[in-house]
């Protein structure tokens, strides 16, 4: 595991808001030159820090105005692959993330729609006709708030 | 509002929003002059928040990510608004989401390990406010993470 001290616990945050910002800005508000900044970014990236980057957008305004999670459980466990319903339920494009769980369900699905009729075409079209489906539990997300972490 | 130009445009840059420029532009069968116009737009009217690094907690030590799924109590009516910004408090919460259907909060909480979830379950979890019932689910794998939009 990475050994963080302050500044990288800081660098670290700023990256996560904000991932257009150049070494040189990054340096400037920590206290480090552009070349030691960029090298502790280069550190921290070589280290697996991120595991990618994400264009946050108004999901609404680009005509996708409801957010679903499905518990999904599968029917016949040992018998049906993970591997066919994992291949197929990330191959639909309202699936926004697939998880793998323990617990109640096997795996939770993130899924956007236009509106609730489209949900229910989603629903019934691509996420009922999945192999190995079982049971389906719906839940309507109404507000979400990403928290900085400890960080 | 948003034309085919600027849905191409998001398109291309969700699926890859490290790309240069340049790079975008040509995707998008734009001019960099327009790429940069369009782009400006998209900011000045809040539909493009920003690009984001996504952490990447086992990387930092945290292995154990649980999705706890809150029922709160509603006979109290400020459940909700005692509930969250406790939970708020926790620094191992990185996400707070609120629904409609059958689970009324779900967290998503981070930990170093076994151990440590459940000294933070019992010490900072569970005492919070107004918690009528509370499940876990244990996340095994990411099996689709990005996130993106069917633009």
């Amino acid at each position: 595991m990475i050994d963080l001290d302050d500044t990288d616990r800081a660098l670290i945050r700023a990256l996560a808001k904000d991932a257009t910002r150049n070494a040189g800005a990054l340096g400037r508000d920590l206290g480090l030159s552009q070349p030691a900044c960029w090298r502790r970014i280069k550190r921290l990236k070589e280290a697996g820090v991120f595991r990618g980057t994400r264009l946050e957008v108004d999901a609404a305004a680009l005509g996708f105005g409801v957010t679903v999670f499905l518990g999904v459980k599968l029917a016949t466990k040992g018998r049906v692959s993970l591997e066919d319903f994992e291949r197929a339920v990330t191959a639909i494009p309202e699936v926004q993330t697939v998880e793998h769980v323990l617990g109640l369900y096997d795996y939770r699905l993130r899924v956007v729609a236009r509106d609730i009729s489209d949900f229910e075409r989603v629903l019934r079209r691509r996420v009922m006709t999945l192999p190995g489906l079982g049971n389906v539990e719906a839940n309507v997300l109404l507000s979400e708030e990403r928290r900085p972490g400890p960080i | 509002m948003l034309d085919d130009t600027d849905r191409r445009i998001l398109r291309y840059y969700q699926s890859d929003p490290e790309a240069p420029a340049s790079q975008l532009a040509d995707a998008a069968g734009v001019t960099p002059t327009t790429l940069s116009r369009r782009l400006d737009r998209l900011r000045d009217t809040g539909v493009l928040k920003g690009v984001r690094n996504v952490i990447n907690w086992p990387a930092l030590g945290y292995e154990v990510e649980v999705s706890l799924r809150v029922t709160l109590d509603k006979t109290q009516p400020r459940a909700f608004d005692e509930f969250i910004p406790a939970a708020r408090l926790v620094p191992e919460v990185i996400e707070i989401q609120t629904f409609l259907g059958q689970v009324d909060v779900r967290l998503s909480v981070i930990a170093r390990d076994m151990g440590h979830y459940q000294q933070l379950y019992r010490e900072q979890l569970l005492v919070l406010p107004h918690i009528n019932d509370i499940e876990a689910l244990m996340q095994v794998a990411r099996v689709k993470g990005q996130e993106t939009l069917p633009i």
